[in-house]
């Protein structure tokens, strides 16, 4: 596929509230930068991520989704995380078995200190879907913006 | 077997054991059974068949037939036992309402191999005599036998409350072949392999609706609420979203019975999407196969804390 | 009557899809016969019928019937059906053939369906007489001859030619714009005599309908029989959707959040949602949608239609039900019973 000079990756990020979410604000007030087309959709814990709401942010244009949540161990519920490790493992090797780009999903954990590190994976993460270029493969046409 | 199946099912309704027989009725043709509920002897006499094409998987009526008060026999072959076992550990089934008839298998026959115009067909040892519109013929049952069961995974029956033949065993099996296969190939490769398979899908839910790990009351794609129900399904995502939720929420819990491929009108191979699922969590959490015990964790309610990271799909690229 | 070799098969289509979008029976990727548009390299497949009726090209799984662009408060209406393409549909059996009677009768009455319509003129069918036919086709009981199709064109095939009968002026016009050699009728008299042989000795063929009737709409109705019939259909559509003769539709709006698209998609009644009302479902449990498909097919349907059955006898559903429950059974069981 021809990388579109113009193409600027819609990136989904489910954000849990306790750690990334608190950590994608420090990164905001630290000024530090991350491309605009981050869509952060904050969640109660990285555990409430359902498969659906990954292929829905697909249908709807995303051109890859990465879920955040808290290291595993620091959980705000204690296991939340370690349930979605094992749940995101098994989807996105589904995924990556019917030919879906292993690149276009990926989990990170990110604590509240970690601003720093919120930005800098948003930057390498847009970085690789640029390079990927525009989801296809898991695309709904009817959602397409031409 | 036939025989041995009529003479328990009478029996035990006879002495009052249960009020009901689950088993399989005849139809017009040898191969066409279809599942049925006994109450009567006259009944059993007249109807009750058990033959190489009895390959419906009896376990899920059971959830509504064990409500319906009174008992009911079921009988159950040993990859039904697998389903029946995992449903009761889901509490799906009432284990109270119902008595388990273990039936040994030797595998399942597919009708569609055995070509068309086919009037009736008998069981001669290892040969089916079958009778067409255009001649007997006399087919090996081994070249008739279903996909599924060719790559029988086991014949143990895990639970039962009385056995007809003998208990069997875990069998050597390679139903992880064309999964391996599949993985071998590059994500190109894979991705029109899936296109072309999942395109033939006309979204008639058969695989949803026969299996017996999908016992929702409402599936979220029957529910107009759920914002994904997709009955105008116009475009491809939706049928790789159907069959993405469809396998991924069976994960964990799908015994690999095989029934989701048998009952597709188009022929998809649907399994093999239920199989991925489990090579990976015997790889990456250790054996697990739904249905054989009630203590185990299911490997999706449970973890470890030196799981792998979902990195690991980048990182074994594709394997 | 007409003939071409059947080494000049591939010819004849070439010829046809030069002029019209051609279809074609073929082999799909797992084997099974469908409906395929013809390509150099695509090959009539030996299977006797499709998984999915003839039905699909004039009544589709899934059609956008009109957009909606939503600005505001301003809602404009977005007319984008096809443009009409003239197409040819070759292979097609006699009972999906007589099925198109049954969907005219329910999409050509006031109100006219239009987008059927259009296909419906656009579209030339050509038959195909079968001559092997299936222990699932009961056709002959629907008075339909398998061994003479009707059709704008009707063919018949054998080792070395396929002969070719023009019944139509749609199908008279396709006639003469394709290079096809006169012949006498022997041949195909010969076949037809064999063929109805076979015809004879199907197992079905002598299905008894008669219990149908008007006068004992209730009594069919209210059969303790439909419990028993009903207890193990699994609620999958996958009768209706092979059914040449089902035309439940639903309309269903996707929102793409810029605008509106209107579908129209195949609803089956052994569905939870089928006729879904503010109230909920009159037919609360799969009984009375078991009941429902049969009710419409044996005994709505002729009541409404000078008795035509609403069942062509393809068989389909007696393949490819999950259980092997269908028609024939529920006609049977139906008959026993003292209605």
């Amino acid at each position: 596929m021809p990388v579109n000079e113009e193409f600027k990756p819609t990136i989904v990020a489910f954000c849990c509230n306790w750690c990334s979410y608190a950590g994608a604000d420090l990164s905001g007030t630290n000024r530090l930068q991350y491309p605009a087309n981050v869509k952060i959709i904050r969640i109660p814990c990285s555990c409430r991520l359902n498969p659906m709401f990954v292929l829905r942010a697909f249908q709807r244009g995303a051109d890859g989704v990465i879920l955040c949540g808290c290291h595993p161990g620091d959980c705000h519920y204690t296991t939340g995380n370690y349930y979605a490790r094992r749940r995101m493992t098994l989807l996105f090797s589904m995924l990556d078995f019917l030919g879906i780009e292993r690149e276009r999903t990926r989990v990170e954990w990110v604590s509240a200190a970690e601003g720093a590190k919120f930005a800098a994976t948003m930057n390498d993460f847009s970085a690789t879907i640029h390079k990927l270029g525009p989801n296809r493969r898991l695309e709904d046409l009817r959602c397409r913006k031409d | 077997m036939q025989e041995r199946l009529k003479q328990k099912a009478t029996q035990l309704l006879e002495n009052g054991t249960v009020d009901r027989i689950l088993g399989w009725k005849a139809g017009e043709f040898f191969y066409d059974l279809t599942p049925a509920v006994f109450t009567t002897k006259e009944q059993i006499e007249k109807d009750f068949v058990f033959n190489v094409f009895a390959g419906a998987n009896l376990s899920k009526y059971l959830i509504a037939e064990s409500r319906k008060g009174g008992k009911v026999a079921a009988f159950i072959k040993p990859c039904d036992s697998y389903s029946f076992q995992q449903l009761l550990k889901e509490h799906r089934i009432w284990r109270d309402n119902v008595y388990v008839v273990g039936v040994q298998c030797d595998g399942m026959c597919d009708a569609a191999k055995l070509g068309d115009g086919v009037l009736s067909v008998k069981e001669e040892g290892e040969n089916l005599i079958v009778d067409t519109l255009y001649g007997e013929k006399t087919v090996l049952k081994a070249d008739a036998i279903a996909d599924r069961c060719a790559s029988c995974k086991s014949k143990k029956i895990v639970i039962f409350d009385e056995l007809i033949g003998e208990q069997g065993e875990e069998t050597e099996n390679d139903r992880f072949g064309e999964i391996a296969r599949l993985e071998a190939m590059s994500p190109e490769e894979r991705f029109e392999f899936w296109r072309g398979e999942l395109s033939r899908c006309i979204r008639c839910n058969a695989c949803r609706n026969v299996c017996p790990a999908c016992s929702c009351e409402k599936c979220v794609f029957d529910n107009a609420n759920s914002g994904v129900r997709n009955k105008a399904a116009a475009d491809s995502f939706e049928e790789n979203m159907f069959h993405i939720i469809r396998a991924f929420h069976v994960t964990g819990r799908c015994t690999d019975c095989g029934e989701c491929s048998r009952v597709c009108p188009q022929n998809i191979p649907l399994h093999l999407l239920n199989r991925k699922m489990i090579k990976d969590i015997n790889e990456l959490y250790g054996p697990y196969q739904a249905g054989a015990d009630m203590d185990t964790k299911p490997p999706l309610t449970n973890f470890t804390v030196d799981d792998c990271e979902p990195s690991i799909v980048h990182e074994r690229g594709g394997q | 009557m007409k003939k071409i070799a059947i080494s000049q098969l591939n010819e004849l289509f070439s010829a046809i899809s030069s002029q019209k979008m051609l279809y074609i029976p073929a082999d799909d990727g797992a084997g099974a016969a469908k409906f395929t548009p013809w390509a150099e390299g695509i090959s009539l497949t030996d299977k006797l019928n499709t998984v999915r009726s003839a039905k699909d090209l004039f009544f589709p799984q899934v059609e956008n019937l009109v957009n909606f662009k939503v600005e505001g408060t301003k809602i404009d209406i977005v007319e984008n059906r096809d443009a009409a393409k003239p197409f040819v549909v070759f292979g097609v059996r006699a009972c999906d053939c007589a099925s198109f009677d049954i969907l005219d009768r329910v999409f050509l009455s006031d109100p006219v369906d239009t987008f059927y319509q259009t296909r419906r003129e656009n579209g030339v069918v050509i038959t195909l007489a079968c001559s092997r036919p299936a222990e699932t086709c009961f056709c002959g009981v629907f008075g339909i001859d398998a061994a003479d199709p009707a059709g704008d064109v009707t063919c018949w095939m054998d080792g070395e030619n396929l002969y070719w009968r023009a019944n139509t002026e749609k199908g008279e016009a396709l006639t003469e714009s394709l290079n096809l050699t006169d012949c006498d009728d022997a041949a195909v008299t010969a076949q037809q005599e064999e063929s109805r042989k076979i015809l004879a000795k199907l197992p079905l063929n002598g299905l008894d309908l008669s219990a149908f009737k008007d006068e004992k709409l209730l009594d069919v109705f209210n059969s303790p029989k439909w419990a028993e019939l009903s207890e193990s259909c699994l609620g999958c559509g996958t009768c209706t959707f092979v059914c040449p003769t089902c035309q439940c539709y639903d309309v269903q709006d996707f929102d793409n959040g810029r605008e509106v698209r209107r579908f129209r998609c195949w609803d089956s009644c052994m569905y939870s949602d089928f006729t879904m009302m503010a109230h909920g479902t009159n037919r609360p449990t799969q009984k009375e949608r078991f009941r429902q498909r049969f009710m419409h097919k044996l005994v709505y349907f002729p009541n409404n239609n000078e008795g035509i059955f609403g069942c062509v006898g393809c068989g389909r559903c007696l393949k490819k039900c999950p259980i092997h429950m269908n028609i024939v059974k529920v006609a049977k069981a139906l008959k026993e019973e003292k209605v």
